[in-house]
């Protein structure tokens, strides 16, 4: 039980293989008690296996883990009281009240939460008396959340806790979430949007093809990878071709990385832009500006459209995975339409190895 | 005393589900029953038998129709339920909690128990009521333990069967393909008198027409529950043990799908 206190979750070196597929290729990762932190990544890379590992649903194939103290291989009911878990689309009855399923969880726990206290936690005090048929996703998430918190834990999973939502109930999760920070509870949660990682986490690591390439603070990661600013306009004011040598060679610099990420929705969407207008990646606004104006004045064009945009998160995110992540993501998948399936194929090869 | 609570919950609540699933409530509570008329009314209620131990049609109906009932409740709603969860990740995630596998099947045997008890008594009542079947005094210690012995090997069974049912929508078409034939040879639906000797072979091989004897025993005129049907629990317990034992090394928890 050595270190309980500090860290909830401490993990150095695991590995997960199914026949020939390593999923999971030397993880490193540890979590303060209190902390709530973020497991970000695309699909496929591992997030779910390594999460399902700390649960003590999977075992590994080696590796250091310990959770709350324990190792979760070797689980006890005792360890069990202590952590909650939301798993991917795990689906209740729909002839259950919201109010029914909680009290039905509550049994599995010693000392549980009364029920109407767990539904008011996640906000779902109104819905108590709806089968959980007629409520909405944002609604079913909470309830899933409610349920991992029924036995008072120390420690909770939630993996991609709003994949496949709309905007209003990923909100509505995101509150939810939110508000475990003031039970004092342990959070780790995996997602593949970077924005709900940045809204919700203290703490961002990122898994790309079964490892951790970057662990820190959202401004942190974008300082690692240090991504260039991006200067655009319309190619109706100024050509392309009338730029110097040294600003063609950072369009180059800049198309670069959209044909690593080909095949993504991103990806289509920044090629598509750079058509109507080009964009220069520099770390060097103020140079690049002054240059790209000269050439303006130089062919007596306004530059109306002058753009500068500093390095997004998601641009830090798609270049910490996608730099080696091109040749896996082959099958995926925009995140958005198509993740879904995209996971569920991952969970299926997973399970048929078990 | 926790373990106590928690059979009682897992219970109560797969009785809560049952009720709310009018499938389930059909095929379990209404269709025997509806049988039973039917039967009865398609073949008369008359004397039948050899001379001076005629007994009426109903007291080979009714056994049959209980047995009926039983299968339903333990066999086709365990398959049905357990896969349904399984498949909508409940088990799974179930195995995350404290609660220990063998509380959720006992609670869930439990309810099969119950409902079983519950057709018993419907089954028995309309027989006794309507035509004239009487049980047996002597005969009641031998039905009791029919009942739970069936149940048990019968819940077993259906733990087994989920192990080969690939999805929700599968388990009832797999379930019903295990018994619907088996029940054309084994005097439920249908009384086998001089049959092919191979159709009553097939229905000695299976465990329901052992579980309609058996119960069948227990509304003999002649017999007064004596000597206890004990080649038939014989078989029913093999059964049971071999379901068992199936269940145990390939039931999973994690969907298919």
């Amino acid at each position: 039980m050595n270190g309980e206190a500090h860290l909830a979750i401490e993990v150095t070196g695991l590995h997960k293989r199914y026949g020939d597929l390593e999923a999971v290729t030397g993880v490193d990762l540890s979590v303060a008690t209190g902390e709530v932190v973020a497991f970000l990544g695309p699909n496929g890379a591992g997030k779910t296996t390594t999460v399902e590992i700390l649960e003590g649903l999977r075992t590994r194939t080696s590796g250091d883990v310990r959770v709350l103290g324990v190792d979760p291989a070797e689980a006890t009911a005792d360890w069990r009281e202590r952590i909650g878990v939301v798993l991917q689309g795990a689906k209740h009855e729909g002839d259950f009240t919201a109010a029914e399923i909680v009290t039905m969880w509550s049994a599995y726990y010693r000392s549980p939460r009364p029920t109407p206290e767990v539904l008011d936690l996640v906000g779902l005090g109104e819905a108590a008396g709806t089968r959980t048929r007629r409520l909405s996703g944002g609604q079913q998430q909470r309830l899933a959340v409610a349920l991992a918190l029924v036995g008072d834990p120390a420690l909770v999973f939630l993996d991609e806790p709003t994949t496949g939502f709309d905007p209003a109930a990923r909100r509505e999760a995101w509150q939810t979430i939110d508000g475990l920070r003031s039970l004092g509870v342990t959070v780790l949660l995996t997602t593949h949007y970077m924005d709900e990682a940045d809204h919700l986490a203290d703490r961002i690591a990122v898994i790309s093809r079964g490892r951790i390439v970057a662990d820190g603070t959202a401004p942190e990661l974008a300082a690692q990878v240090a991504m260039p600013s991006r200067i655009s306009w319309d190619a109706a004011e100024l050509s392309p071709v009338a730029l110097s040598d040294r600003l063609r060679d950072l369009l180059r610099a800049q198309a670069a990385p959209s044909q690593a990420a080909a095949g993504t929705a991103a990806a289509e969407r920044q090629t598509g832009q750079q058509a109507a207008r080009p964009a220069l990646a520099t770390h060097d606004v103020g140079a690049a500006v002054r240059e790209l104006l000269a050439a303006a004045d130089a062919a007596g064009a306004r530059l109306d459209s002058l753009a500068v945009q500093p390095p997004t998160l998601e641009d830090s995110y798609l270049a910490l995975t996608d730099s080696d992540a091109v040749a896996q993501d082959a099958d995926a998948a925009p995140p958005a339409a198509d993740g879904r399936r995209g996971r569920t194929d991952g969970r299926k090869r997973r399970s048929s190895r078990q | 005393m926790t373990r106590l609570r928690q059979l009682r919950s897992e219970a109560r609540f797969s009785l809560l589900g049952f009720r709310r699933s009018p499938a389930a409530t059909f095929f379990t509570l209404v269709l025997p029953l509806v049988f039973l008329v039917i039967f009865t009314s398609i073949f008369g209620n008359s004397m039948v038998g050899p001379p001076g131990s005629e007994v009426r049609v109903a007291t080979m109906y009714v056994p049959g129709i209980l047995a009926l009932a039983l299968i339903s409740a333990t066999f086709m709603n365990q398959a049905i339920f357990v896969v349904v969860k399984r498949e909508n990740g409940l088990l799974k995630a179930m195995r995350a909690t404290p609660l220990p596998p063998w509380v959720y099947v006992g609670g869930s045997v439990g309810s099969s128990l119950v409902l079983t008890a519950l057709m018993t008594v419907l089954v028995v009542g309309l027989g006794r009521l309507v035509y004239g079947v009487e049980i047996q005094t002597g005969a009641v210690p031998s039905l009791l333990i029919t009942l739970a012995l069936g149940t048990a090997a019968f819940s077993a069974l259906g733990l087994a069967v989920t192990c080969v049912c690939p999805s929700e929508q599968a388990a009832p078409a797999i379930t019903n393909m295990c018994v619907l034939p088996v029940y054309f040879v084994s005097d439920v639906f249908i009384i086998l008198e001089d049959t092919p000797s191979w159709m009553s072979l097939v229905g000695d091989i299976f465990p329901i027409k052992h579980l309609a004897h058996a119960l069948g025993h227990t509304f003999d005129p002649f017999a007064d529950g004596l000597p206890m049907p004990a080649g038939n629990w014989l078989v029913i317990a093999a059964w049971g043990t071999f379901g068992a034992l199936v269940a145990v090394r390939w039931f999973r928890w994690t969907p298919r799908n």
